[in-house]
């Protein structure tokens, strides 16, 4: 071999946290999510066209579900069973709307977890950039984005809503709430993948948040009520990406702003929490 | 120094054997993580016991080092610790190089899938640049020997067959170093005989490779040094065949394997009072050197008359595979009867079996074999030491000669 040994690429591992080193920590992370696109994009691929290959109903799925419990609402409302409240533009398009953007955020909630755990056989055995599990279930969030952003779009245009500026805003607007709702799912991941409570608990607080977020009815404005809407992180950006879509403008920039710079920190925390805790994880799953 | 690719130095890994603290430990280890305190590796806390404990090693370019030891000995731990997947709780490894575990083959297959599709997917999952694959991917499908199913479902195929195609993608990586887990006992005689050419290759182009295996004869067939692990800890490492003669001694010594050997009588016609193992200068020994003259002697106590006896000693190996199995009568010992007090001589001129440990059966029958007296199943044994000179159970000593 005339390979010289001395340009070959060393790797370390010792018992130290890598925490004391935080400048190669972090340089790794960044270089281990660049490498890890095109695994990420692979395992996208594959997970997508197995779903679709086994599916009649393929990518109905996408949008049957926010539609069905839309419909729901629309119902008890004009009949009068429930009264939600009054909203800015119609209750039918308000509600659509919302259902859509919730289930994207429970899809961005559940997708880290989901995805670390179907590929658990593969975190055992194999040494893989662990960035692409969260960055293949990205492009799966935005994969049925893309499918619901159709629906969204034939809604828009049965209400006539008119085309405005904020509308191309509503863009960056729902990624931030994709973010907000992977960076919420990542931070879980880790004790998720040690207790199974972990995914019943989310499935069920998933159901309750769906009430106290202003989804199917209109920001409240008096307290106590109101609190939903301040304490709640996904609210302002919900309600954001709706103001936008139909009215083309943001009510609460404030607020819509906050989450987002947190959401950016919290993002960044997860990532590192999760890299961090995988070694550990690995090590008490079986081989 | 630098012609060293792995680097082990004390290295040690706890692990925990109750489920609940080990989750609950998972939750505290990923705190000290977090926060950079690093107090939970030194000591053992309640119910964990150390997998590994202060290995060191060195694997240099173009070695290849086989770890042996029993189930649970920690082999597969420092595998997983070499491979980056989980932390050392004391020392320290450093690698050299690019890294490749044929480890799980198929990673990352998707049943659905079609084989072309999971080529792409497993591929990606052992950092092998789509374009790489692209360039290999006839070879890699060629060497997989499924062909005319590489656009049919994985879930179509047998469980051979999908191995198959996982190998031959992780065959055609080029890296420094391979880490192999006993997977070269997968598939078909053809298909391991592609294997072993495949990783001799490998060997040949200076990769350096740690292999894991319950083979012996793979082990010393491909590595030139070994390791022996046992309960975590290295009980011997060297040259391959020294240490693996020790792994396959101190196995017939453990219980497990000396259960097996049992002793049956199934009438009080005879019994055998003594086996002695003598060695050319009638001597008792334990050990024979390839070449030299082993005796067998049964003392036996014929309490009635035995008419026709027939006495057999059959000789296997480590992995219980039978080398050879030798009746009286057909080697032309006929006696019409016998009572009292007697001994069998049995004499090999020259034992040219390979190196290793041999167990011995033996029976007495009357008149015919099936017919048995009384069976002394594996319940001896004896080694064989010395240098092999050829591969396979034994030596024949061929003669060879250029006539033209």
């Amino acid at each position: 071999m005339s390979t010289d040994n001395n340009e070959l690429p060393i790797t370390v591992y010792s018992p130290e946290s890598q925490m004391r080193s935080p400048g190669k920590l972090i340089t790794s992370m960044f270089h281990d999510l660049k490498e890890s696109r095109e695994l990420a994009w692979r395992l996208f691929v594959r997970d997508t066209s197995a779903r679709y290959r086994q599916s009649v109903l393929g990518i109905l799925w996408a949008f049957l579900p926010p539609l069905l419990s839309g419909l729901v609402f629309i119902v008890l409302q004009s009949r009068n069973v429930l009264n939600l409240g009054k909203t800015d533009i119609p209750y039918p398009l308000f509600v659509l709307i919302g259902t859509i953007l919730w289930q994207v955020f429970t899809e961005s909630v559940n997708a880290p977890l989901k995805a670390v755990q179907s590929a658990k056989a593969m975190l055992a055995k194999i040494n893989f950039p662990r960035e692409a599990l969260i960055v293949s279930a990205f492009y799966d969030v935005l994969f049925s984005l893309a499918i619901k952003s159709i629906v969204l779009a034939a809604v828009l245009i049965y209400f006539k809503v008119a085309v405005s500026v904020g509308m191309l805003l509503a863009i960056p607007a729902i990624l931030m709430l994709i973010l907000l709702g992977m960076t919420i799912g990542l931070l879980l991941t880790p004790i998720g993948m040690l207790y199974t409570d972990v995914s019943s608990a989310l499935t069920v607080f998933i159901q309750f948040w769906f009430f106290i977020t202003p989804v199917v009815y209109p920001p409240p404005t008096s307290f106590p009520f109101d609190l939903i809407v301040k304490l709640n992180p996904v609210s302002p950006l919900l309600v954001g990406v709706r103001d936008l879509l139909t009215l083309g403008i943001l009510k609460t920039p404030e607020a819509f702003l906050l989450v987002s710079a947190l959401t950016f920190f919290g993002m960044f925390f997860a990532w590192l929490l999760y890299r961090l805790a995988l070694p550990i994880i690995i090590e008490r799953m079986s081989s | 120094m630098s012609d060293t690719l792995i680097k082990v130095e004390n290295v040690s890994k706890k692990f925990c054997r109750s489920l609940k603290k080990s989750l609950w430990y998972g939750v505290k280890d990923m705190g000290s993580e977090f926060f950079g305190s690093s107090n939970s590796h030194n000591e053992l806390r309640d119910g964990e016991f150390w997998a590994n404990k202060d290995i060191s090693f060195e694997v240099k370019r173009g070695e290849t080092i086989g770890l042996i030891g029993h189930n649970g000995a920690g082999k597969t731990t420092l595998l997983r610790m070499l491979n980056g997947l989980i932390k050392p709780d004391k020392g320290r490894i450093e690698i050299r190089g690019r890294m490749q575990a044929l480890i799980a083959l198929g990673a990352g297959f998707n049943p659905i899938l079609s084989g072309r599709e999971n080529v792409y997917v497993n591929a990606a999952v052992l950092g092998i640049s789509k374009a790489e694959i692209d360039r290999k991917f006839d070879e890699i499908v060629a060497f997989s020997g499924i062909e005319e199913f590489i656009d049919a479902p994985v879930q179509s195929y047998s469980s051979g067959m999908a191995v198959r195609l996982g190998f031959a993608v992780a065959a055609h990586m080029e890296p420094d170093i391979l880490l192999v887990d006993e997977v070269l006992a997968v598939g078909d005689l053809a298909f391991a005989i592609k294997c072993n050419v495949k990783m001799s290759e490998l060997r040949n182009q200076g990769i350096s490779i740690v292999v894991v295996s319950h083979n012996m004869q793979a082990i010393r067939n491909m590595s030139n040094k070994a390791v022996w692990l046992e309960k975590g800890m290295i009980q011997e490492i060297g040259v391959t065949n020294v240490v693996c003669d020790g792994y396959e001694i101190n196995n017939y010594k453990n219980n497990n394997i000396k259960a097996t050997g049992s002793k049956l009588s199934y009438n009080d016609k005879v019994e055998i009072l003594n086996v002695l193992f003598l060695n050319e200068y009638c001597k008792t020994t334990e050990i024979y050197n390839v070449g030299s003259k082993l005796i067998i002697d049964i003392e036996f106590i014929a309490k009635h008359k035995i008419i026709k006896p027939v006495f057999t000693i059959s000789i296997f190996n480590s992995e219980l595979i039978l080398v050879c199995s030798n009746y009286s009568t057909f080697d032309n010992l006929i006696i019409d009867d016998l009572e009292g007090r007697k001994i069998i001589r049995y004499t090999i001129d020259s034992i040219n079996f390979k190196p290793g440990v041999y167990f011995c059966s033996i029976t007495i029958s009357e008149i015919e074999v099936s017919n048995t007296l009384v069976w002394h199943e594996k319940v001896y044994n004896f080694k064989v030491a010395g240098n092999s000179t050829n591969y396979g159970m034994f030596n024949p000593h061929p003669k060879w000669d250029i006539l033209f």
